[in-house]
C-alpha cells in the first residue's frame, strides 16, 4: 500500500470506539499524510513510508519553546518515561520534539489506525504532563 | 562503516539543518553497491553449493555401488575357496583389491566434496549476516533521510506560522478550550436530564396523592366559589 491507499482506505474506517478519520495528503519529496482523528481534540499525526518502516510522527514543540533552565531536566523526564508510553517514543526531528511510533510495512491497518488513535492519546498526555517545562 | 556514528557526527556538526541530507547521497550509493555485491556473490555462492552438492552425491551413490561389488567379489573369493579353485579366488581377490583402491578414492573425494560444502555454507551464512547488516544500516540513513524530507514537507505546506504546527501551549489551549466546550455540553445536558427528572417527580407524586393533588377544574371550581362568596358578603 502506498500512502494515496492509506489515505483511502484510513477515511473510510470507523474504530469500534466510534473514531472517524480526516485524510489529506502533502506533496514534497517524500510522500506525507496528515491524519487527524474526529472527535478527538488531538494533534495532527503525520505518516510517511520507507522502504521498511510506516512512520506516525506528532510534533509536540520546538526547542525555543523550551524553558532554558528546565532543559536538561525535561530532556531526562523524556528519557525515564519513554518506554512507559504505549506504542511511541519521544525523538527530536530538527528543532522540534516529536512523538513517534514505527509499524513494520507490513502491518495491517487496524494496527495503523490503532497507531493513529494511541499516539494522539499519548501525545495530548505527554504535552499536558509536560507542560511546565514550557515557556 | 557505523553508519549511527555517521549520523551523530553529522548531527554534532550542525547537519540537522531540515531537508539536508545526513549521509551524502554519494555515501547512500556505496552502500547501495555494498548491497547489490553481497547480493550478487551470495547468488554464486549458491550455484557452486549446488553443484558441490550434487558432486557429493555422486560420489556417495559411487562408494555405496563399490561397497556392494566388493561384498559380492568377497562372497565369490570364498565360494571359489570352498571349491578349492585358488587360482580363480587370488583372480577374484585381485579385483576387490582394486575395488578397494577404487572406493578409497571416492571416499577421499566425497569428503573433500562434504568439506567444501561446509566451508560454502558458512560463507553463505556470513554473506546473509553481512546483507542483513547492510540492509538494516542503509534502513537507518534512508529513515534518517525520510523524517528529515518529510519535515520539510510538512512546514513548506503550511507555514511555521499555520495553525497546524502550531506551538505546544496553543495546542493545550485549544485542547483545554474544546475539552470545556464539552464540558459546558456535558453540563447542560445533565441539567436537562435533571429537569426531566424532576417533572416525571412531581408526575409520580401526583399520582400517589402526595403534594398538590387537585385537578385544575377543581381548582377553578374553588376559586370562582370563592370569589362569588365574596361578593354576597
Amino acid at each position: 500500500m502506498n500512502i494515496q491507499d492509506y489515505a483511502i482506505r484510513i477515511s473510510q474506517n470507523r474504530t469500534k470506539e466510534g473514531f472517524t478519520f480526516d485524510c489529506q495528503t502533502i506533496n514534497g519529496e517524500v510522500e506525507v499524510l496528515q491524519v487527524e482523528v474526529n472527535g478527538m481534540n488531538g494533534f495532527p499525526i503525520f505518516m510517511t513510508k520507507t522502504q521498511s518502516q510506516i512512520l506516525c510522527i506528532v510534533y509536540l514543540w520546538s526547542e525555543d519553546e523550551v524553558k532554558p533552565e528546565k532543559r536538561v531536566e525535561m530532556l531526562e523526564m523524556m528519557l525515564d518515561t519513554s518506554i512507559s508510553i504505549p506504542l511511541s517514543a519521544y525523538a527530536r526531528v530538527g528543532n522540534r520534539f516529536v512523538l513517534y511510533g514505527a509499524l513494520s510495512v507490513n502491518s495491517n491497518l487496524d494496527k495503523v489506525v490503532e497507531e493513529v488513535v494511541t499516539l494522539n492519546e499519548n501525545a495530548i498526555d505527554v504535552v499536558t504532563a509536560m507542560e511546565d517545562f514550557l515557556k | 562503516m557505523n553508519i549511527l556514528k555517521k549520523i551523530m557526527t553529522a548531527i554534532r556538526g550542525g547537519t540537522r539543518e531540515l531537508g539536508e541530507s545526513i549521509v551524502d547521497s554519494q555515501g547512500t550509493r556505496i552502500f547501495e553497491q555494498e548491497i547489490e555485491d553481497a547480493q550478487e556473490s551470495l547468488k554464486k555462492a549458491k550455484h557452486d553449493l549446488t553443484q558441490v552438492m550434487a558432486k557429493e552425491m555422486q560420489a556417495s551413490r559411487k562408494v555405496e555401488s563399490i561397497t556392494a561389488e566388493i561384498d559380492k567379489n568377497e562372497g565369490y573369493v570364498a565360494d571359489a575357496l570352498a571349491k578349492k579353485e585358488e587360482t580363480l579366488a587370488l583372480e577374484i581377490a585381485t579385483k576387490v583389491a582394486e575395488l578397494e583402491q577404487d572406493k578409497a578414492q571416492q571416499v577421499d573425494a566425497q569428503q573433500s566434496y562434504e568439506k567444501h560444502i561446509g566451508k560454502l555454507k558458512s560463507m553463505m551464512e556470513k554473506a546473509e549476516r553481512q546483507l542483513k547488516d547492510y540492509e538494516r544500516q542503509l534502513t537507518m540513513v534512508k529513515t534518517t533521510e525520510n523524517v528529515q524530507k518529510a519535515t520539510a514537507a510538512i512546514t513548506d505546506n503550511f507555514g511555521t506560522t499555520d495553525s497546524t504546527l502550531m506551538s505546544a501551549k496553543e495546542s493545550l489551549d485549544r485542547i483545554r478550550k474544546k475539552q470545556e466546550d464539552f464540558d459546558d455540553r456535558n453540563l447542560a445536558a445533565d441539567q436537562l436530564d435533571a429537569e426531566n427528572s424532576g417533572k416525571n417527580l412531581s408526575d409520580k407524586m401526583k399520582e400517589a396523592g402526595i403534594g398538590d393533588t387537585q385537578s385544575a377544574a377543581e381548582a377553578v371550581l374553588a376559586r370562582l366559589k370563592a370569589k362569588s362568596s365574596k361578593k354576597k358578603a
